[in-house]
């Protein structure tokens, strides 16, 4: 590690650090992903995310940048990205216009020139004009590579990008370097750091999951949840927090398509706040579990068994704890 | 320590877990960097670095749980060399009083580290099979210096006086804890090094067996095993069908993407054509001994839903009938059962099957269709109806036939076989697993 140079990444000093950072903004972490994130910063390697959709695999990147002061930059992933829109792009447009405006004043300079071989030499020396930086747009990747303290790169959803693509990450992951034909090699200062995050919409190749270290974020515990909601939602009481929970939790342990993630539990938290609702019953629970479940099957399902499972979430706190024996899913 | 981090790579990688020189590295680094006191975090590290998959990570767990349980790490190699125990030159006697000592209570510590020296002695690592267990145990016993014990032992029941009685009572005691110990610490060896090995040795074994001569008590090895194979195939074949860069300028699209930049074509792009995706359909012979090959192969491609999104299965012996249904309502073995009662009855006619196929069917059939057809040919002399056949191969993008039969067999009796043999683009013998994989294999490859 470079100590010498002045890189945003110093407050990342040990593990524990990390987590109390990242509680700083609102991020309740747990050792495992404060660990990745330190070895990370230490072997210079990318993480990759794996897990269900919205347990905070995405908000890790940007409370990490958020914590360390640092730009996250964003390249979200599709199919049929390609280099030109992750990598950097000549500014066409910008070349046309300009050669157009120093039409005239190109003609006076090699106006002087006797012979063809004469203008262009005279003209080689301007080549360089319209592939310079000036000229060059740079997009995520190499918009990372430039930053001067170091950036947070967050590649979003790299399952959803072509094959080609993955081949052509690896390159800019393992030396953070971009080359450029026309200028060279462009090395990256202060090597940001990358998260990448997958849903497991295909599975990604052996090369580049080699080269990151891989993290599984899964559903959190009821402590950490509480944790979670009660810094992404203000004002929520003890109690209703507890329940509501606790209602999530055991919804999880059913059979269904799509298990709520914590995203839901906050959306979920919001609306039962808006409802002024001060603990948890049957009828809010029916009127507002379409923003905890997402498929009227899911709902459908769920829903023979909500006066059950209310009971027991409201129930007495010990006893409902340790009977449903909530397992350690973080 | 670099030793003990490279023994667990070769654990893991022995229990199927793809760690590359890479990440060894990266690991040996990990373990530079944070030390090794903590073990939590040093779980958690080498999980991050070693396991790159959500299965991968329980393997880890349970093998660094298995591998960094008895001694605290580091134990082992700072005593190596410490004592020159067990060396042949030792006076028996000596021998048996160090051994004897390291086996009273309170020296729990100096006996597992005993045991650790002996154990790398013996090249405890190299265990494969569980039959190897005493052996081991017994060489480490040997290595600690079992030899000089049982000669000081046959020495003392040579005395016969009450005292030497006691003092063989006592070696015999001494000899046995050491047993047991070693014999438990080989066991452990096994569980990290060997059981994943001897785990897929009997895969290799199930997969290479005849399906006809699978017992009911492989059947839960050999379904796990088909569902292995239905992952790999599956990821292997549902990759993103597209071909880009290359063939007919896509004028429209060239235009409009330069429209910015005056309709130069700075970018130009190309037309890109999509590949089929998968769509079979089988058709099942449940005829006799044809049901237990059709088992596997349902199994199979039912497993792969997510490589092949279109697939329906039709079954027969004399009607035939389509049995999606039965397959998706109905927990597997369920299904196969119900299949086999409701079309396993009468007798096999190949003619009677197309002839239903065509007329209610008919229309499944698309250019892209892949028929795999599951049977031996034996038709009891009806009319094979190779007319209707015909037309199938002619509509479909391929015929494949699989046939449990060997070659040696077809046209024999009342095998029509060669006569369908034509308009197949494949036929071929399927007896094992191997065979299976291999053949639906070829009919995805066609596709990509």
């Amino acid at each position: 590690m470079a100590k010498d140079k002045k890189t945003g990444y110093e407050p990342m000093t040990s593990i524990e650090a990390i987590t109390a950072g990242l509680d700083t903004v609102g991020y309740i972490s747990i050792s495992q992903i404060s660990t990745a994130v330190f070895l990370a910063h230490g072997l210079r390697k990318p993480i990759l995310i794996e897990g269900p959709a919205g347990v905070g695999k995405t908000d890790l990147a940007a409370s990490l940048s958020k914590w360390l002061n640092l730009p996250l930059i964003r390249l979200q992933c599709y199919e049929g990205l390609d280099e030109g829109k992750a990598l950097y792009e000549w500014k066409y447009g910008k070349q046309l216009l300009y050669t157009q405006i120093l039409k005239e004043k190109l003609n006076e300079l090699l106006g002087g020139a006797e012979t063809l071989k004469d203008s262009l030499s005279k003209l080689s020396g301007f080549e360089d004009l319209f592939f310079s930086p000036q000229f060059l747009e740079a997009r995520p990747l190499l918009h990372a590579m430039q930053q001067s303290k170091g950036s947070v790169l967050l590649i979003d959803e790299i399952d959803k990008s072509d094959e080609a693509f993955e081949a052509f990450l690896l390159e800019v992951l393992s030396d953070y370097q971009v080359t450029v034909p026309e200028i060279g090699t462009i090395k990256a200062n202060v090597p940001p750091l990358v998260i990448l995050t997958s849903n497991n919409v295909r599975e990604l190749g052996d090369a580049l999951k080699r080269r990151c270290l891989h993290l599984h974020i899964g559903f959190p515990d009821h402590e950490r949840e509480q944790r979670i909601v009660r810094a992404r939602v203000d004002g929520i009481s003890a109690t209703l927090l507890n329940q509501l929970v606790r209602f999530v939790q055991s919804v999880r342990e059913t059979d269904i398509r799509k298990r709520p993630s914590i995203a839901e539990t906050v959306d979920w938290a919001r609306t039962l706040l808006l409802l002024h609702a001060s603990t948890l019953d049957e009828a809010f629970v029916r009127d507002t579990l379409n923003v905890l479940l997402k498929h009227e099957s899911d709902i459908a399902a769920v829903s023979p068994a909500i006066g059950k499972m209310v009971r027991q979430a409201t129930g007495p706190d010990e006893r409902g704890r340790l009977s449903s024996g909530y397992p350690d899913m973080g | 320590m670099e030793k003990q981090i490279s023994n667990f790579i070769r654990a893991l990688r022995s229990a199927d877990v793809r760690v590359s020189t890479g990440e060894a590295l990266d690991a040996a680094r990990t373990v530079a960097m944070i030390g090794y006191d903590d073990r939590g975090l040093m779980k958690d590290s080498l999980a991050c670095v070693l396991a790159k998959s959500e299965s991968e990570k329980l393997i880890h767990d349970r093998l660094f749980e298995l591998y960094f349980s008895s001694t605290p790490a580091g134990s082992a190699a700072q005593s190596a060399g410490a004592e020159n125990d067990g060396e042949p030159g030792e006076d028996p006697k000596d021998a048996a009083e160090r051994l004897s000592q390291l086996t009273q209570q309170g020296n729990e510590q100096a006996l597992a580290t005993a045991i650790e020296r002996a154990a790398e002695q013996a090249g405890l690592n190299d265990i494969r099979f569980s039959t190897q267990v005493a052996y081991f145990a017994q060489s480490m016993v040997r290595a600690m210096g079992g030899e000089q014990l049982q000669a000081q032992l046959l020495e003392a029941l040579q005395g016969r006086t009450p005292d030497a009685d006691a003092e063989a009572q006592r070696l015999i005691d001494v000899r046995r804890t050491l047993t047991m110990t070693a014999r438990a610490r080989a066991e452990r060896a096994f569980e990290i090094f060997g059981a994943a090995e001897t785990e897929r040795f009997r895969d290799d074994v199930a997969a290479t067996k005849r399906l006809l001569a699978i017992e009911a008590s492989d059947m839960a090895r050999m379904k796990q095993l088909v569902t292995k194979i239905a992952r790999r195939l599956a990821v292997k074949h549902s990759r993103r069908r597209k071909r880009t860069q290359r063939g007919l300028l896509d004028v429209r699209r060239t235009m409009r993407a330069n429209a910015g930049v005056d309709g130069v074509p700075f970018n130009v792009i190309w037309r890109q054509k999509k590949k089929d995706r998968p769509k079979i359909i089988v058709i099942c012979d449940v005829s006799g001994s044809v049901a237990a090959y059709m088992r596997f192969l349902l199994l199979l491609l039912f497993s792969m839903k997510e490589a092949i999104p279109d697939l329906s299965a039709f079954a027969f012996s004399y009607r035939l009938k389509c049995v999606d249904d039965i397959l998706e309502n109905n927990p597997f073995d369920a299904a196969i059962k119900e299949i086999l009662r409701e079309m396993g009855l009468g007798s096999t006619s190949y003619g009677q099957a197309f002839s239903d196929f065509k007329l209610e069917h008919e229309n499944k059939i698309d250019r892209r269709t892949t028929i795999i057809i599951m049977g031996d040919g034996r038709s009891n002399y009806g009319d094979p109806r190779l007319d209707l056949f015909r037309d199938f191969a002619g509509r479909a993008k391929r015929i494949i036939w699989l046939n449990p039969e060997g070659r040696a067999l077809w046209g024999t009796g009342d095998s029509v076989i060669p006569r369908y043999e034509p308009f197949c683009a494949q036929m071929s013998h399927v007896a094992t697993l191997k065979d299976l994989e291999k053949a639906v294999d070829e009919v995805l490859t066609a596709y990509s």
